[in-house]
């Protein structure tokens, strides 16, 4: 068949490239220390945590976070969310949102370049290549290298690797969800239920890719983060620059002695910043969305800049009002005036008053509810004495890790009894006394009777009261219905 | 059919169609896309092998697999049976007296009994059970045979004025049209409305009150407080369940009422028969059992278990 490129001379234009593959070249220096220890702090918190106890009493599993799914119940240390408080966790997903604008529009893409799994993940895997297969070049000469024995046990040791790491990483995960030492032992045992095995795999499974194999290619077509973020950036956050108006022109294999040579900028073309970039790209062509700003592009330049004598900072964290002012030969901003700006002042602010807001409302919190549903099949029934009989199903939350002693009442109801279905009319008190487990909803059916003389309907109040801790009480409206005057 | 050519600006083929000037590329679907398309169609085949698939006049056809959705439901049936087996037959083995000993027996029993009076109840006695005219609402306190659990087990076990049925609550007030002038079942009408707080007494109540003690007091008692072993009502009370006033007492008074109800041994299950008698004692009408019978009910519990 006769392909349309021989017919046109032209080239079919795609929108997605294929992957070449990057060996990016070990680096030192101190973002790549910040790297490691960013690293280091992440992937602790990522596997320690579900292993933390927290002593909450008998009544409440002892693990510091766990995401209960079947009692719904959400625990993290001291703080226990029921799913009708889950306003705290949309509280915290904005609190995530805004710490997100805050930090990119302090440090630019700083999420992107050192905390984002993706990074992280895909940074282990790069030191397990490098670890198994050497450093780039012994990467790409092992690539091209034809497949022998070697080359092939090499390779099998190397996915038997990633394949460790991403069950690791997958097995992590579903700690989270129930109490780690006994879902260890079941996963092991094989009596893990199954929705287990399928998290782990599937984890595994995107793991294993994503970090193995996809790398960049997430950052550059799968993430929408790098486009949002660009929308977040201004002139006056930093980012990873290249500043040009020094290096160019660049002159390759340059010693420190033609350096005097004015008419040559302070690059010497080495290539160390675009071998060292994880991403595989040349920061030298301007700010890029595959540029992840994990600034070991850095590193590298400033140590060829020791070498040949220059002052470091070729390439260098910079904003791009800051770019101007230097390429006309001025002085930068100090970098306390680039974080503290009004702008993220103003993202802290906020990001404060919520989290402020949270805690306020957190320490509130009686850890005691009630909710009232009317019967409503037959709404009112008439008792022989006349009187007239609503019902209600009442539910009260103990919210706290211990059973608790509390008493229902009524008020705003003039004359009005209340009886559980257990006790009778005639034995009723001011209170109906309810013994609630910990940490559940008790649900009591009341019954609540008023002379038949009265409006038609009633608004009064049902009061739960803890009777072992002073003050803790709540309320709920109610409506209390008669028959039609005349029935 | 136009020649095929190649379009310039995208270097990509055209279809050879052409309309208005405007030309269709060749650019075809992605290979994943067809290859997801083509699996769909293997997918397909198998499943019409394996599942139901074609529709025919009164079922489908059967798949290798064997599998049929009322086969499932049929499957699931007999597991909830045999999960249920043990509750019912610990509720049958249990007198109805003691169904309340243990907690757990007495919410699923109210709970079995919620969803047969669903069945078979709603039709008389409305689906919250507060019944109309003629049809008593069994969430009220007020009992014409008996408020008790073995009250009214006894009620649906043998129903009310069955007339083949020997044990069935039976009872039946005279209609008083043929032996007592229109004026004195007014009179009458008078005292029963006077003893029930409906209005005052004048002199028509003294009169009614004279007729009342000669005709009425045998099954509603002297005072009209009633006579459960005759289901005779409490006239006193504010409860009514054909009416109160003056005009459906005097038609009550002149042409009697026979309410009758089925008797459900023998169409339900015991079982079944004794979660609906609790069922409706837990409306928030039920009593508790007299000592008397509660004693008598632990002598034959003590008989019965060597
Ligand atoms: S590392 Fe520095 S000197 Fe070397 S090519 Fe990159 S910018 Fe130029
Ligand atoms: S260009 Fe530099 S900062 Fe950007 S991803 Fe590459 S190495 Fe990291």
């Amino acid at each position: 068949m006769v392909s349309p490129e021989d017919l046109t001379g032209l080239k079919k234009k795609s929108l997605y490239a294929k992957r070449e593959p990057v060996y990016p070249k070990a680096v030192t220096g101190r973002f790549r220390r910040l790297k490691w220890l960013v690293m280091a702090v992440t992937l602790t918190i990522y596997y320690v945590t579900p292993w933390l106890r927290w002593d909450r009493g008998p009544y409440a599993p002892d693990q510091a976070v766990l995401i209960d799914l079947a009692h719904r119940r959400f625990y993290m240390f001291g703080i226990e969310i029921w799913p009708h408080e889950f306003y705290y966790v949309a509280g915290l997903l904005i609190m995530a949102g805004i710490g997100l604008f805050l930090a990119t529009s302090a440090v630019g893409r700083a999420w992107c370049g050192y905390a984002c799994p993706q990074t992280v993940w895909t940074d282990v895997y790069q030191h397990v290549e490098r670890w198994i297969d050497g450093d780039r070049n012994a990467q790409i000469r092992l690539a091209k290298a034809p497949w022998t024995a070697s080359k092939l046990a090499r390779r099998l040791f190397k996915y038997a690797a990633f394949l460790a790491i991403a069950i690791a990483t997958g097995g992590a995960w579903i700690f989270y969800f129930a109490d780690a030492p006994t879902l260890l032992r079941d996963f092991i045992a094989g009596d893990a239920p199954f929705v287990a095995y399928a998290t782990v795999g599937v984890l595994t499974a995107t793991t294993f890719t994503l970090g193995g194999f996809m790398r960049e290619q997430v950052c550059i077509y799968m993430c929408p983060w790098p486009r949002i973020q660009t929308a977040m950036m201004d002139e006056k956050s930093l980012t990873v620059t290249y500043k040009e108006w020094r290096g160019e022109p660049r002159a390759r294999g340059t010693k420190k002695a033609t350096l005097v040579d004015l008419n040559r900028g302070d690059c010497i073309d080495c290539n160390a910043c675009v071998a060292v970039c994880p991403t595989g790209i040349d920061i030298r062509n301007g700010p890029q969305v595959g540029c992840i700003t994990c600034a070991l592009c850095i590193d590298a330049c400033d140590r060829v800049m020791t070498q040949i004598g220059r002052p470091r900072g070729l390439i260098d964290y910079a904003t791009l009002e800051d770019c101007r002012t230097e390429a006309a030969g001025g002085t930068p901003k100090p970098l306390a005036k680039t974080i503290f700006r009004p702008r993220t002042l103003i993202y802290f602010t906020l990001w404060a008053a919520i989290g402020l807001a949270m805690l306020f409302a957190l320490g509130a919190r009686t850890r005691l509810d009630i909710s009232a549903q009317q019967e409503r099949n037959p709404i009112y029934v008439r008792l022989s004495d006349g009187d007239i009989r609503n019902s209600y199903t009442v539910k009260i939350r103990n919210m706290e890790a211990r059973p608790r002693q509390v008493e229902v009442g009524i008020s705003d109801l003039p004359e009005a009894v209340a009886w559980t279905i257990e006790g009778s009319r005639e034995a009723a008190e001011g209170t109906v006394p309810v013994n609630v487990p910990a940490d559940s909803v008790a649900k009591v059916k009341l019954f609540v009777a008023a002379p038949a003389a009265g409006p038609q309907e009633d608004d009064f109040v049902f009061t739960v009261r803890s009777l072992d801790m002073e003050g803790a009480t709540a309320t709920v409206e109610s409506r209390f219905e008669r028959p039609e005057e005349g029935r | 059919m136009a020649e095929k050519r190649v379009d310039e600006p995208t270097g990509t083929e055209t279809m050879g169609h052409e309309w208005d000037g405007i030309e269709e590329l060749n650019t075809p679907l992605p290979r994943w896309w067809l290859w997801a398309f083509y699996a769909s169609i293997a997918w397909a085949a198998v499943y019409v092998v394996l599942y139901p698939a074609w529709p025919l006049i009164d079922r489908a056809t059967a798949g290798a697999l064997g599998w049929t959705s009322t086969g499932q439901l049929e499957q699931e049936l007999a597991k909830e049976q045999a999960r249920k087996a043990p509750l019912l037959s610990a509720i049958a083995a249990t007198p109805i007296e003691r169904l309340a000993d243990d907690p757990r027996l007495m919410q699923a029993a109210i709970e079995g009994g919620r969803s047969a009076f669903k069945v078979s109840c709603v039709q008389c006695h409305g689906s919250g059970a507060a019944g109309s005219k003629g049809y008593p609402n069994l969430n009220d306190d007020d009992w014409l045979w008996g408020g008790d659990i073995a009250s009214i087990h006894f009620t649906i076990e043998h129903g009310i004025r069955q007339p083949d049925h020997d044990e069935t609550r039976m009872s039946q007030m005279p209609a008083f049209g043929g032996m007592l002038s229109p004026d004195q079942i007014a009179d009458l009408t008078a005292h029963v409305r006077t003893i029930s707080g409906q209005q005052k007494a004048d002199v028509a109540a003294a009169r009614g009150a004279e007729l009342f003690a000669q005709n009425c007091a045998a099954c509603h008692g002297p005072g009209g407080k009633g006579d459960r072993g005759l289901g005779a009502p409490n006239l006193t009370d504010a409860i009514w369940l054909y009416g109160g006033d003056a005009e459906t007492i005097g038609q009550t008074i002149a042409n009697s009422r026979y309410g009758v109800m089925p008797r459900w041994s023998g169409r339900l299950d015991p079982v079944t028969i004794k979660m609906l008698a609790a069922y409706v004692h837990s409306l928030g009408g039920g009593e508790a059992m007299p000592k008397s019978q509660m004693a008598e009910a632990e002598g034959t519990k003590a008989d019965g278990q060597p």
